[in-house]
């Protein structure tokens, strides 16, 4: 997992290929298409790149208009703005009349770094996944990131896609599958199950290869689906491994660990840990400082396992869990 | 086509339809629905090129109501055009119909976009309209807005993008009836001057009689003939247009007749 691959670089080209392939799709940015990486969509296609300038509010409404003329809008700008900057727009333009607009936001999460925390989407994916019709996608690596639009381009209706500015490990070779609304198992585990996603994913494995060290063994789940969630895998790791544990570089409510959490909780009550940010806004900083600070480390992940494990209840004969 | 006359009894019918349809519902904006109704008329009745049988004819020209809240206007226009019966209109913001308190797409046949929460639907139509660009296609997007909608940032956001875009086949219509839910606009926020607004921002602008239909008529044919710029067309009207007692009035904005109201106002609109 020495290797790094960059999301953002690949969702700049698969865009050119799909506009090769597609004359309806089209893409819009709001001034940032250096830093999402739309450039290279611009370059090959000028007349189908519409650049907004810093005006988000009207690049979604925009975007509805050309997707309800037959148009795939992509619709890119830095997470903090595309989720709540125009939350009003993107819900009544587009998640309402459920327009084929899909977001791709980048910049996510605190890894953004020094910027500070005016430009740390932390809330994004509870404001995304609270309207309804949306499908909304943390994606783990950049082949994963390239499949995912690529997803996204073939289906009809609004989509959020959220990539970090920062470079992830390479997780998955050019055989990989993305499946929409399909958890992606990474590794199998007996003694409690890993959820993770985005950047968290890679810091979930190295955690799994330390645990196994101490004769713990724990499955990791990449969830680059958040919604809808693939709530089969959720029950079924739940019952197999009696205890989860969740990480997101998101505030603890309303993201992948309130999500998986409701699913747990109505259909397969286990013990469970959500790894994520504090209730708080975060600072300037290096993004490994700032992970540190937040808890979003392997070393975490290890400790928060280990004590859930720890935790869980017994087994009590044929008859089941004792609680 | 309409003969003038024909055009001003269609306009009082839609009326007509309005106060009943609100009555009925006993919630609604009947301000801003009888302000607009002359605009609507003429765009339905003179203006648009649509097929009522066929909603979603892909050249057709494309209405966008921004202030939803005229939704009874248009839910009048639509039906007295034929997108669905005349008899749905009565079943206004109730359980279950088609009819919705704001502009719905995913209900109405005949709607564009789904309106209410201000300022949406420039950007909207600029949507439209670069897709018309580039599909080589011949229709016009209009976009009809309240002028206390121009209080609302995203409007400005699309003004400059319009004309930034060189939309010549983008139309859009301010209902300038001067009253927004509070109170005077020059009161509460201030717009005016609008027309210079618009001109600074890029906008061929032409400013009208908002109930004079015969001047509506002449106002979209002149913004048709404009090219290279996306073209403003400030009608001024009177907010609660053709009911003596809702005339100018800010508590008509979202207040419905009572029964005797409503039965005077038929009379007036008789």
């Amino acid at each position: 997992m020495c290797a790094e691959s960059s999301m953002r670089e690949a969702y700049g080209k698969t865009l050119v290929e799909l506009g090769r392939e597609n004359k309806d799709i089209v893409v819009l940015d709001a001034d940032l298409s250096q830093s999402t990486q739309t450039f290279m969509f611009a370059k090959e296609y000028p007349n189908r790149f519409f650049d907004c300038g810093i005006a988000e509010q009207n690049m979604m409404g925009i975007a509805a208009g050309l997707a309800a003329s037959g148009k795939t809008a992509f619709a890119s700008t830095f997470a903090v703005f595309a989720s709540s900057r125009c939350f009003d727009q993107v819900r009544w333009s587009i998640a309402q009349p459920h327009r084929n607009v899909k977001i791709v936001a980048t910049h996510a999460g605190i890894t953004v770094g020094e910027d500070g925390a005016s430009h740390q989407a932390i809330e994004d994916l509870s404001l995304m996944c609270a309207l309804p019709g949306f499908t909304v996608i943390c994606p783990a690596d950049a082949i994963e990131t390239a499949q995912a639009v690529r997803a996204a381009a073939a289906d009809v209706g609004p989509y959020y896609i959220r990539l970090p500015r920062l470079k992830s490990a390479v997780l998955y070779g050019d055989d990989y599958q993305f499946v929409k609304d399909k958890a992606m198992m990474m590794r199998e585990g007996k003694d409690a199950t890993i959820i993770a996603i985005g950047l968290m994913v890679e810091r979930a494995l190295q955690a799994a290869d330390e645990l196994a060290k101490e004769d713990i063994n724990v499955g990791v789940m990449n969830m680059h689906t958040v919604k809808p969630l693939d709530s089969k895998a959720v029950i079924k790791a739940a019952r197999e491994t009696g205890a989860i544990v969740t990480v997101e570089e998101h505030v603890r409510q309303g993201g992948l660990g309130s999500r998986v959490a409701q699913i747990v909780a109505e259909y397969a009550p286990v013990p469970m840990s959500i790894i994520a940010i504090a209730d708080c806004y975060c600072s300037s900083g290096k993004p490994e400082e700032l992970l540190e600070l937040q808890g979003l480390t392997a070393a975490n992940i290890i400790e928060k396992t280990r004590k859930l494990v720890q935790k869980k209840p017994k087994p009590r004969g044929a008859s089941g869990w004792v609680f | 086509m309409l003969l003038m006359n024909e055009m001003q009894d269609k306009a009082k019918l839609i009326r007509r339809h309005i106060i009943k349809m609100i009555a009925e519902a006993n919630s609604g904006h009947p301000g801003g629905s009888l302000s607009a109704t002359d605009i609507i008329t003429v765009l339905y009745f003179h203006v648009l090129h649509h097929d009522p049988k066929n909603p979603l004819w892909p050249d057709r020209d494309r209405f966008v109501l921004s202030k939803g809240h005229a939704a009874p206007a248009l839910y009048a226009a639509l039906a007295e055009s034929g997108y669905f019966p005349i008899e749905e209109l009565m079943t206004l913001r109730k359980t279950n119909s088609r009819m919705q308190g704001h502009c719905d797409v995913m209900t109405t046949p005949g709607i564009e976009t789904s309106s209410g929460p201000l300022g949406q639907g420039l950007s909207f139509g600029i949507g439209c309209a670069l897709a018309a660009r580039l599909d080589g296609k011949k229709y016009y997007t209009y976009v009809l807005l309240g002028d206390g909608e121009c209080d609302e940032g995203q409007v400005w956001e699309a003004a400059m993008a319009a004309a930034h875009f060189k939309l010549d086949n983008l139309i859009a219509i301010i209902d300038r009836n001067g009253i927004q839910l509070d109170g005077w606009t020059k009161d509460i926020m201030n717009s005016e001057p609008l027309d210079e607004k618009w001109r600074a921002f890029g906008w061929h602008v032409i400013v009208v009689d908002g109930h004079d239909i015969y001047k509506l008529e002449i106002a979209f044919d002149e913004a048709k003939m404009i090219k290279g710029k996306p073209v403003m067309i400030i009608a001024n009207t009177v907010k609660g247009k053709g009911v003596s007692f809702m005339e100018n009035k800010a508590e008509f904005h979202g207040k419905p007749p009572t029964k005797d109201q409503a039965e005077k106002a038929l009379k007036e609109l008789e």
